[in-house]
């Protein structure tokens, strides 16, 4: 007994070892919050188009998913790493509707000029209070939303590959469903 | 003699000068401010409880991210409707869960993270409360007395050769 009390510290400090390792294992980014908005409907927006001839968006538009809601800017470096791998999926099919966060118009739509327009809609949210909205802190963000309208995931900084491969393209499978 | 001092007036300067710049180092910009001072004080107290989520170790109060902005301009508006505090911290909690908060709220979830110091200090003080008790404990009685015999071997065992005899 007096021999297992006297190893307790050393078996505590093996479990502090232990915790910090597996975060160092994790490779996690620790500026990457969960969302709060998970498994709860879009909140309610309804913004205008960028585009004379697109639609902007609305809550109301969201309907019908599954689908990708993408916050972007034009001034957003990552966004144009992004962007590639966008009109990719929408080509495939996949229905993305854009939001141009912060932007100015006339630079948002040189950006699509000269990288092509991945968005069924294209909606601008000057003042970013939408995005507030959605929880967004910083672009780019993507939310999954599914047929009933709520958010089902939530992609903090530009999709990359791995992210399509191994959380986008299951969860829109799953909720095509 | 006179260089110590003015290297002690310099000191002083320097010193009563940080407050100053501390203040500086908030990020509120004079336009962002509401021109009712009961409400703009209950702003700027808020703002000192909500983190930045873009800085994250700042609070929006001292930070001068865009999102930052956003949010005091945001809690402002929410007091200006007539929020409560308590609804203006719920309204970011909803958006950005309870991160938001610079502190945590004591929840079941957070137990360990507000009382786990707390009880490993007390587990330490019991343990060094158990190891103090056990070193020093109560002195042992003191032995009887030597006895006459006892007494006689011990002085012989002095002065074997009985010299001072």
């Amino acid at each position: 007994m007096k021999r297992l009390l006297t190893l307790l510290p050393l078996a505590l400090f093996a479990v502090l070892v232990g915790f910090a390792g597996l975060q160092l294992a994790e490779q996690r980014d620790p500026h990457i919050l969960p969302s709060a908005m998970i498994d709860k409907p879009a909140p309610a927006f309804d913004l205008p188009p960028l585009l004379d001839d697109k639609p902007g968006l609305a809550r109301t538009d969201l309907a019908g998913g599954p689908l990708l809601v993408n916050f972007f800017a034009s001034w957003c470096v990552p966004c144009r790493i992004e962007h590639p791998i966008l009109t990719r999926i929408a080509g495939e099919g996949v229905r993305i509707d854009g939001i141009d966060y912060k932007d100015k118009p006339d630079d948002a739509k040189r950006w699509l000029a000269e990288l092509g327009d991945p968005y069924r809609r294209l909606a601008v949210d000057r003042d970013g209070r939408v995005a507030i909205d959605f929880g967004v802190y910083g672009v780019p963000e993507t939310y999954v939303i599914d047929r009933t309208g709520k958010i089902r995931y939530r992609q903090v900084g530009p999709i990359t590959p791995d992210d399509l491969a191994h959380t986008i393209r299951p969860l829109l499978a799953e909720l095509a469903k | 003699m006179r260089r110590a001092l003015r290297f002690g007036a310099l000191l002083a300067l320097v010193l009563l000068s940080v407050p100053v710049l501390m203040h500086a180092a908030a990020a509120l910009a004079p336009d962002e401010q509401l021109a009712d001072p009961v409400l703009e004080a209950r702003a700027r107290a808020l703002s000192k409880e909500l983190r930045c989520l873009v800085c994250q170790n700042e609070s929006i109060d001292d930070s001068n991210a865009d999102l930052a902005r956003d949010l005091r301009k945001i809690v402002r508006q929410r007091l200006v409707a007539g929020d409560s505090d308590d609804a203006v911290k719920r309204y970011l909690v909803a958006r950005y869960g309870d991160f938001v908060l610079l502190d945590p709220p004591v929840k079941a979830k957070t137990y360990a993270l507000w009382f786990g110091p707390a009880l490993v200090l007390a587990l330490g003080g019991l343990g060094v409360l158990v190891f103090l008790r056990r070193r020093g404990g109560p002195t042992p009685p003191a032995p009887p007395p030597l006895n006459a015999e006892e007494q006689r071997r011990l002085a012989q065992l002095l002065d074997p050769e009985g010299r001072a005899r």
